[in-house]
């Protein structure tokens, strides 16, 4: 194994902890998340706030719909080689109202996914540098 | 009071990997344009161009590349960008300069060169673009349309042999296109063999990206009468309507939906919303259509748009698919000019073509293709972040 840190792929857009969450914001005056990030205007058309705080996202949800990526995308994603098809998944989160687009853990395949199935949010490395290893947040099965 | 404009001339350069500069394959389409409405290039007061975004600074200005390739004559000239709905915009700029009184005859041409293999975002670090950021964690164009065609066998039992034979379907009408890029008639075999890219889609599921150009010349009432053209179709309808807030399907290159968490707020679905604002205003419903050309990005998003537009209650384009309704001679064909999937799409050309082929139907010069007794043809697609098009054409 190796012995490189692991560092988020993308900085501040998760939380690192063993139980991790995405870190989104919240309109201030009308409720409304946004992931990634928005902290300078509200998308809701009746609202016009430009107050924010930020929040970490529920960390279960339910599939919404679901694939795999069975050739190599273009840069400037990191492909491992031989490259090693993965699934994704398209997740609902409840208190949020949104759908989120993540990987699905390492190992899992289509065939094991269904529409409706709980998920929860883990951390897998997405690629490895000369110095350390990013990581990003996947979904996976909700442990029963 | 009538909005609707006259479809004088229709034209369209082949789709294919030619290799060419896309104002070659514009200049062919506008010319096939302007012969087939019977209207001297100098008489055309208005030029509205679809832009390219992948051929240079020509591309950011077709409009006026493509007036400059076919000889300056002094006509004014607008560029549109919308994604693939590119050409319903610049559509709609020559319909509101004709309605305004502005001009009476416009010629809209749109044309594009395309790169080989996946579309990628530009280069560097950028984790704040949309584009850069779902390339970084995996997720490319198939992965999107995936996503719905899944969701459509889970929901609503439809099954790989029910897009396979949408690609079918389309096949052996684009056969029949001299036009189309791709002529031969797969089988359901054929798909099956080909390479799963992003499951449940195979490589013969999803559209490639291909060289093309198309052209219309339209004219306000008045000049097609005076032209003796009064019975020409018409343009009844431009939808261009952007999404309401919440956006509840995960849009390309989006890595989440519009959160519909606040108060008052419900999900909506965009691709949906776009065929209601056209269907108001031609003042027609989905039961006046004749056939329908959508956006078959993938075979399943097909049975999606035939849904969107009403032409099927919510979860049964398949059946409809099945019945054989969706074919020449069925009730309610779809992609006769062979769709996506025989031409591949070539950005800002796609809506013209669209609006072309349903232009050479209602005037029952469709040949091989033709739908028996065609009277209203409606158009559907959709691009990049909020971009998509509806268009209605009627005799």
């Amino acid at each position: 194994m190796s012995s490189k840190p692991l560092v988020p792929a993308v900085e501040g857009w998760h939380t690192m902890d063993a139980k991790p969450h995405l870190i989104g914001t919240q309109c201030k005056d009308c409720g409304t998340y946004f992931f990634p990030k928005q902290s300078d205007y509200c998308r809701n058309p009746d609202c016009e706030s430009t107050e924010f705080r930020e929040v970490e996202l529920s960390r279960t949800g339910k599939i919404w719909s679901y694939t795999n990526a069975c050739y190599k995308p273009p840069e400037p994603f990191v492909a491992q080689e031989p490259f090693v098809p993965y699934a994704i998944a398209a997740v609902q989160l409840e208190t949020e109202q949104m759908v989120i687009l993540g990987q699905v853990v390492e190992g899992l395949t289509v065939n094991e996914l269904k529409v409706g199935m709980p998920m929860e949010l883990v951390l897998e490395p997405l690629h490895e540098t000369d110095n350390d290893i990013k990581v990003t947040w996947k979904w996976q099965p909700l442990a029963q | 009071m009538s909005n609707e404009i006259a479809i004088l001339g229709a034209g369209m350069h082949p789709w294919g990997k030619w290799g060419h500069n896309f104002v070659q394959y514009g200049v062919a389409a506008a010319r096939e344009a302007l012969a087939d409405a019977g209207v001297p290039w100098q008489d055309v007061q208005f030029v509205s161009g679809g832009a390219t975004i992948r051929c240079g600074y020509p591309g950011f200005v077709a409009g006026a590349t493509f007036a400059q390739a076919l000889g300056w004559q002094g006509a004014e000239v607008n560029t549109s960008y919308a994604a693939c709905a590119s050409g319903s915009q610049a559509l709609a700029a020559a319909r509101n300069k004709i309605l305004a009184g502005e001009c009476e005859v416009a010629l809209v041409v749109g044309a594009d060169t395309t790169p080989k293999g996946f579309l990628a975002p530009a280069g560097g670090y950028r984790p704040e673009d949309p584009d850069w950021l779902r390339f970084y964690l995996g997720i490319t164009n198939p992965t999107y349309f995936a996503l719905y065609a899944r969701r459509r066998m889970d929901l609503y039992g439809d099954t790989l042999e029910d897009f396979a034979a949408v690609k079918v379907k389309n096949s052996l009408v684009g056969s029949k296109n001299p036009r189309a890029r791709y002529r031969k008639c797969f089988t359901a075999e054929d798909v099956a063999a080909s390479a799963m890219v992003a499951d449940p889609l195979r490589l013969m599921d999803i559209c490639a990206t291909s060289d093309g150009g198309a052209a219309l010349i339209v004219a306000s009432l008045e000049y097609a009468r005076k032209m003796g053209k009064g019975d020409a179709p018409r343009v009844a309808a431009i939808s261009t309507v952007t999404p309401t807030f919440a956006s509840g399907v995960v849009e390309m290159p989006d890595i989440a939906t519009d959160s519909a968490a606040a108060a008052g707020v419900e999900p909506h679905a965009y691709r949906a919303s776009l065929p209601i604002k056209a269907y108001e205003e031609a003042g027609i419903g989905p039961q006046d259509i004749s056939l329908a050309e959508v956006y078959d990005l993938s075979t399943a998003l097909e049975l999606d748009w035939i849904e969107d537009l009403q032409l099927a209650p919510r979860g049964e384009a398949a059946a409809l698919l099945r019945a054989g309704d969706t074919a020449i001679g069925g009730k309610i064909p779809v992609n006769v000019s062979g769709g996506l999937a025989c031409f591949g799409e070539a950005v800002p050309a796609q809506a013209l073509s669209q609006v072309c082929e349903l232009t050479w139907q209602l005037r029952g010069q469709a040949g091989d293709r033709q739908v028996h007794g065609a009277n209203v043809g409606i158009t559907a697609n959709q691009g990049l972040f909020g971009h998509g098009s509806s268009v209605i054409v009627k005799k």
